[in-house]
């Protein structure tokens, strides 16, 4: 698998999340190594999804600092926008092109070299490749969206629920899939309530203010 | 830049396809200006007379059905997010959803204005599509400012005409002003490339801030 050696690490610092005009989370302290998974836990509205948010660059911390460090690419420092693919609720598939299509304007927007017949053994859609978006099942479009994450071949991974709506044998699938991207030197951020098999990962609990973590 | 081009080509094709709103844009320009032929009554002199106005109030018309598409589509579907956490010069990506509309929905317009251009008896063709052609990528530009202001809205296309109405006011006047002053020193016909020039330079400012405020 490619997430690159780059050998960049996250680090927030006393960072706090808003949303609406509302402060959800303050604080946040967290470091992440290359080749490290973190799963944030948390009760709904602890603020994960925004904390992911501001980690992929998406909106701007209300507090505290965000610092990538790593190997220059093209000779600028790392930002998320080259260092970061966030996978949200959406799945941001088109629904009138094909898995094929949508997964090959993915590599375009991304430019990298990723093996859009691996990527889609890995997760299943290779029967799929024809199919418009808008005609997959709920764990199909899923699987299709995560395949955006391999295709954009970037270090650090962020990753909202990313095992909704799947079967088992997928959610595994997924597992192993975040397992290898770390054992390849990348980062996975993965905020969810199901149970995900990841023995390695660290848990990072996120409490919203005025609740007890 | 070749993930802009892939933007353009995606957006292009999507709005080719069935649905996509390219075609019914080109079949609302021809319905609209023959209501407006139908309401004048056929006088000859008349309509060559206000056949300018006509098809430019007509492609403005066409051209704001599919304005705010322009980044809710995106936004719907989670795209938007992919883009702007992918992009980091966001003004870029303003000026290439912006070109993507004007191949879409402007481009088939400009074909059928010859053949609706013929249909008012109009007198000088060129003149018209010079005008059109210099004065409407204003009107994707200045309609891209209005669409990022407004995706997050239910009812975007509402709040859109009424925001950039008054400033399709003057791209209208200069362009048919430039259609009918028949090509001596066409002061006009600058005035309009004046206005795309000015609307390319602040259009992808003004979109790109209005995006980062509406997703942050």
């Amino acid at each position: 698998m490619s997430a690159g050696s780059l050998g960049v690490i996250l680090t927030a610092e006393g960072v706090a999340g808003a949303r609406g005009g509302r402060t959800v989370f303050e604080g946040v302290d967290l470091t992440v190594s290359a080749g490290e998974a973190v799963i944030l836990r948390g009760a709904n509205g602890a603020g994960k999804t925004t904390l992911l948010r501001i980690l992929a660059g998406l909106a701007k911390p209300a507090a505290g600092t965000l610092a990538l460090e790593g190997a220059a690419i093209n000779g600028d420092a790392p930002t998320p926008a080259t260092t970061a693919v966030f996978i949200g609720h959406l799945d941001a598939a088109k629904g009138a092109m094909t898995v094929d299509q949508n997964l090959q304007f993915w590599a375009k927007l991304y430019g990298g070299q990723a093996s859009i017949a691996d990527i889609k053994n890995w997760l299943f859609l290779a029967d799929l490749s024809d199919r418009p978006a808008a005609t997959l099942s709920a764990g199909q479009r899923r699987r299709l969206g995560l395949a955006r994450a391999l295709v954009s071949q970037r270090p650090i991974w962020l990753l909202d629920e990313p095992t909704a709506s799947m079967d088992a044998r997928s959610a595994a699938r997924v597992a192993d899939i975040i397992k290898a991207h770390c054992a390849a030197g990348g980062i996975a951020i993965v905020a969810t309530h199901e149970p995900i098999d990841l023995p390695d990962a660290r848990a990072f609990r996120m409490a919203a203010i005025g609740e007890a973590a | 830049m070749s993930a802009m081009a892939a933007i353009i080509s995606r957006d292009v094709a999507l709005a080719f396809r069935a649905g996509g709103g390219a075609a019914q844009g080109a079949v609302f320009f021809g319905l609209v200006t023959l209501i407006f032929v139908l309401g004048i009554g056929p006088e000859p002199a008349v309509l060559s007379r206000v056949a300018a106005p006509i098809l430019w109030t007509g492609a403005l018309l066409a051209s704001l059905l599919s304005l705010d598409r322009m980044f809710q589509a995106d936004f719907e579907d989670g795209s938007l997010e992919v883009l702007v956490q992918r992009t980091e010069t966001l003004e870029l990506l303003v000026l290439a959803k912006a070109f993507a509309h004007w191949a879409s929905a402007i481009l088939p317009l400009l074909a059928a204005t010859p053949v609706l251009a013929v249909m008012l008896g109009a007198d000088a063709i060129w003149p018209l599509l010079a005008s059109l052609l210099v004065g409407s990528p204003a009107l994707s530009l200045i309609g891209a400012i209005g669409a990022a202001l407004t995706f997050p809205l239910r009812r975007a296309n509402v709040l859109l005409t009424i925001l950039i109405g008054p400033l399709f006011a003057p791209i209208v006047i200069f362009g048919v002003g430039a259609a009918s002053s028949a090509g001596d020193g066409a002061p006009p016909l600058l005035f309009l490339a004046a206005a795309s020039l000015f609307s390319l330079i602040v259009a992808p400012l003004a979109g790109a801030a209005a995006i980062r405020f509406n997703l942050s």
